[in-house]
């Protein structure tokens, strides 16, 4: 195909992939080359997740990827999700949002805190896209504080009665069945917290769209009121307690994220480089002037730092020894370059570079939204604060 | 249902690319390699025929080093039952030789259909299928651009300069694809796992002698720069004296 997307890869960390995780990543960079970039303009421009995509993203089996077999999941290891993630970010952070939170934020905690009948049912269901997922844990007055939550879950005869309202709900209102974290205690037990499995139908839930979003303008950000919300006694996730349940999930999707950013600093890259040597100013390539290949050495560099270290992530990661703090590093780390790369490319393609036909404008808007979310950087500066002198300063 | 499908590993020809030093083969240093596209669409036509005909196997193969087994699996990948590598440390630009080690396998393999591409996207020789043909002693069909089985015996269709072109044949045969005939999938993530455990059998290549070589290869000549006549409407008569004389396009 002409107009392939051939990465970036100036260290030939290529060759420390195996074959299958490379081939992996050929497929999913073919799929979004193939049904994803033809689409992704209008559908930021007109404010909506490409819902028509679902099928093939499921069929291709990119739907919690790194889950086992036997639950109708991929059973790939780590680095290879994290490729798939880095590559539908190559194409828009919405869409690799939309995958992070089906498998790292809804599969992956009933994988982890369900039952095996919870497990049976569900993760095939959310593999195959029949169910669209979403994370109901962050609240309007608690964004960074997760912990402050006031939404409650409280056991009657006839099950769990949930109340409370969530906010910055990714695949809110596409969702049909939600993760949401409440409170079984006291509102200051954080221990209390559990996770629950409730249907959108279910009588007393409401999502809407978050409406004005200049940023993942192709990703479904919604409100959910929880109004006297019944769900049976098995919706509970059993083996989820306290807020280290919800953060062990952020960990699984902010591991995606940080992947995520190479694939969209790779797009900005890539553009721009092939922009630097066809646009002529001043009767030259303006890629031959020390300013922008400036930009491009800059990028360049970062990006395969970025390669570098995140591929070492994912071997930790499949180790089994990968700490929450190296994952806090990973994420601060790439979407701070991801934005960068995306606004010099941005700058770099000059008045074109503010047009949808081109790139890197989207996914600087969009990058935006993954500097915050997911613990903002600001947050994982501290974390990797406290990491290093043992004393907290949150 | 039995089919061979015959690959070729070759470099993506639209990434950059160089002649190598000695001038006779590509740099292959920054090269990507892939299945050539005619071999994809070979690969889908018998993953579609098996699957829409019940029963059957589709077996790959390829001639060529250690690394075409990457490209083997990642037809494993979109479906294939199984692989043959036939081994052999360069591939031959000399079709004969390529098609002597693909009959000596095919032909007591009971295949019922052998597909190719219609030609490999890097040599462009469009030899190997028709020749393969030859000397298993079936029937070939080449560039067909639609294709149906049934009965023990098939139809194609050839796309010729404004017309089309019907062709009978009985089973066995050769046929290499054309494009348009359907669009290859992409392996799914859990074909590609798969892929890993399907058996892959690696046997000596029986080419024989080449007898074609490569003496060089070169990139076209850059294009001389255009010129500028004149401007405006006074330029007219100038450019199109130059079309019809010089150009002689008018």
């Amino acid at each position: 195909m002409a107009n392939s997307f051939a990465g970036v890869d100036f260290y030939d960390a290529d060759g420390l992939l195996s074959e299958e995780e490379r081939a992996v990543r050929d497929t999913v960079r073919a799929w979004v080359d193939e049904h994803l970039m033809p689409v992704i303009g209008d559908a930021y421009i007109k404010g909506e997740f490409p819902r028509q995509l679902i099928p093939g993203m499921a069929e291709l089996g990119v739907l919690g990827a790194n889950l086992p077999e036997e639950y109708g999941c991929a059973g790939l290891n780590n680095v290879a999700y994290g490729l798939i993630m880095q590559e539908l970010e190559r194409g828009d952070s919405g869409i690799r949002s939309f995958a992070s939170v089906q498998g790292a934020l809804v599969m992956y905690p009933i994988y982890t805190f369900g039952t095996e009948e919870q497990k049976k049912y569900w993760l095939p269901r959310l593999a195959t896209g029949k169910d669209i997922g979403c994370f109901g844990l962050t609240e309007p007055d608690y964004g960074s504080n997760p912990g402050g939550m006031i939404t409650t879950a409280r056991e009657t005869k006839d099950g769990w009665l949930l109340n409370g309202a969530k906010m910055w709900i990714t695949n809110g209102s596409q969702a049909t069945v939600s993760i949401i974290w409440a409170k079984t205690g006291a509102i200051d037990d954080t221990r209390s917290i559990r996770g629950f499995i409730v249907p959108s139908t279910t009588k007393g839930y409401t999502a809407k769209d978050q409406k004005g979003k200049l940023s993942l303008r192709a990703s479904d950000t919604s409100e959910i009121v929880l109004q006297d919300c019944l769900v049976p006694k098995d919706a509970i996730l059993p083996k989820s307690g306290g807020i280290k349940s919800p953060l062990m999930c952020l960990t699984q999707a902010r591991y995606g994220i940080a992947w995520g950013g190479i694939g969209a600093a790779m797009a900005c890259f890539d553009e721009a480089l092939s922009y630097s040597k066809n646009r002529v100013m001043f009767g030259k390539p303006i890629g031959q002037t020390q300013l922008q290949q400036s930009r491009l050495a800059e990028m360049l560099t970062e990006i395969t730092k970025a390669q570098l270290l995140t591929l070492q992530l994912g071997r930790l990661k499949d180790k089994g020894t990968m700490t929450p703090d190296q994952v806090s590093l990973a994420k601060r780390n790439n979407i701070n370059m991801a934005c960068e790369a995306a606004r010099e490319a941005r700058r770099l393609l000059g008045a074109n570079g503010i047009l949808v036909e081109y790139h890197s404008m989207r996914h600087m808007a969009n990058l935006e939204s993954v500097y915050t979310y997911e613990g903002t950087h600001d947050m994982h500066t501290l974390i990797l604060g406290q990491a290093v002198t043992g004393l907290s300063a949150f | 249902m039995k089919i061979a499908v015959c690959i070729k590993r070759v470099p993506d020809m639209d990434l950059r690319f160089a002649i190598g030093a000695g001038g006779k083969a590509l740099d292959p240093a920054g090269l990507k390699y892939d299945i050539a596209d005619f071999d994809g669409y070979a690969v889908e036509v018998g993953l579609r025929l098996v699957e829409q005909q019940g029963p059957g196997e589709v077996v790959v193969v390829s001639v060529g080093p250690t690394a075409v087994q990457e490209t083997l699996r990642k037809a494993l990948g979109m479906g294939a039952d199984r692989a043959i590598q036939l081994s052999a440390e360069d591939v031959p630009f000399d079709g004969m030789a390529i098609a002597r080690a693909l009959a000596a396998e095919l032909k007591d393999g009971g295949y019922d259909l052998v597909l190719f591409g219609r030609m490999a996207t890097d040599s462009a020789n469009q030899t190997v299928g028709p020749m393969t043909a030859h000397l298993m002693g079936v029937p070939c069909v080449s560039a067909v651009s639609k294709l149906d089985i049934a009965g023990g015996g098939g139809t194609a269709e050839r796309q010729l300069e404004g017309a089309s072109e019907k062709v009978e044949f009985p089973l066995p045969a050769v046929v290499t694809i054309d494009e348009g005939v359907a669009r290859p999938r992409l392996p799914s993530l859990k074909g590609i796992m798969a892929a890993k455990k399907k058996p892959l059998e690696v046997k000596p290549a029986q080419l024989g002698e080449a007898r074609l070589t490569v003496q060089s290869i070169a990139l076209p000549p850059d294009r001389p720069p255009g010129r500028i006549v004149g401007e405006g409407a006074d330029a007219v008569p100038e450019l199109v004296r130059l079309l019809q004389t010089e150009a002689k396009v008018l």
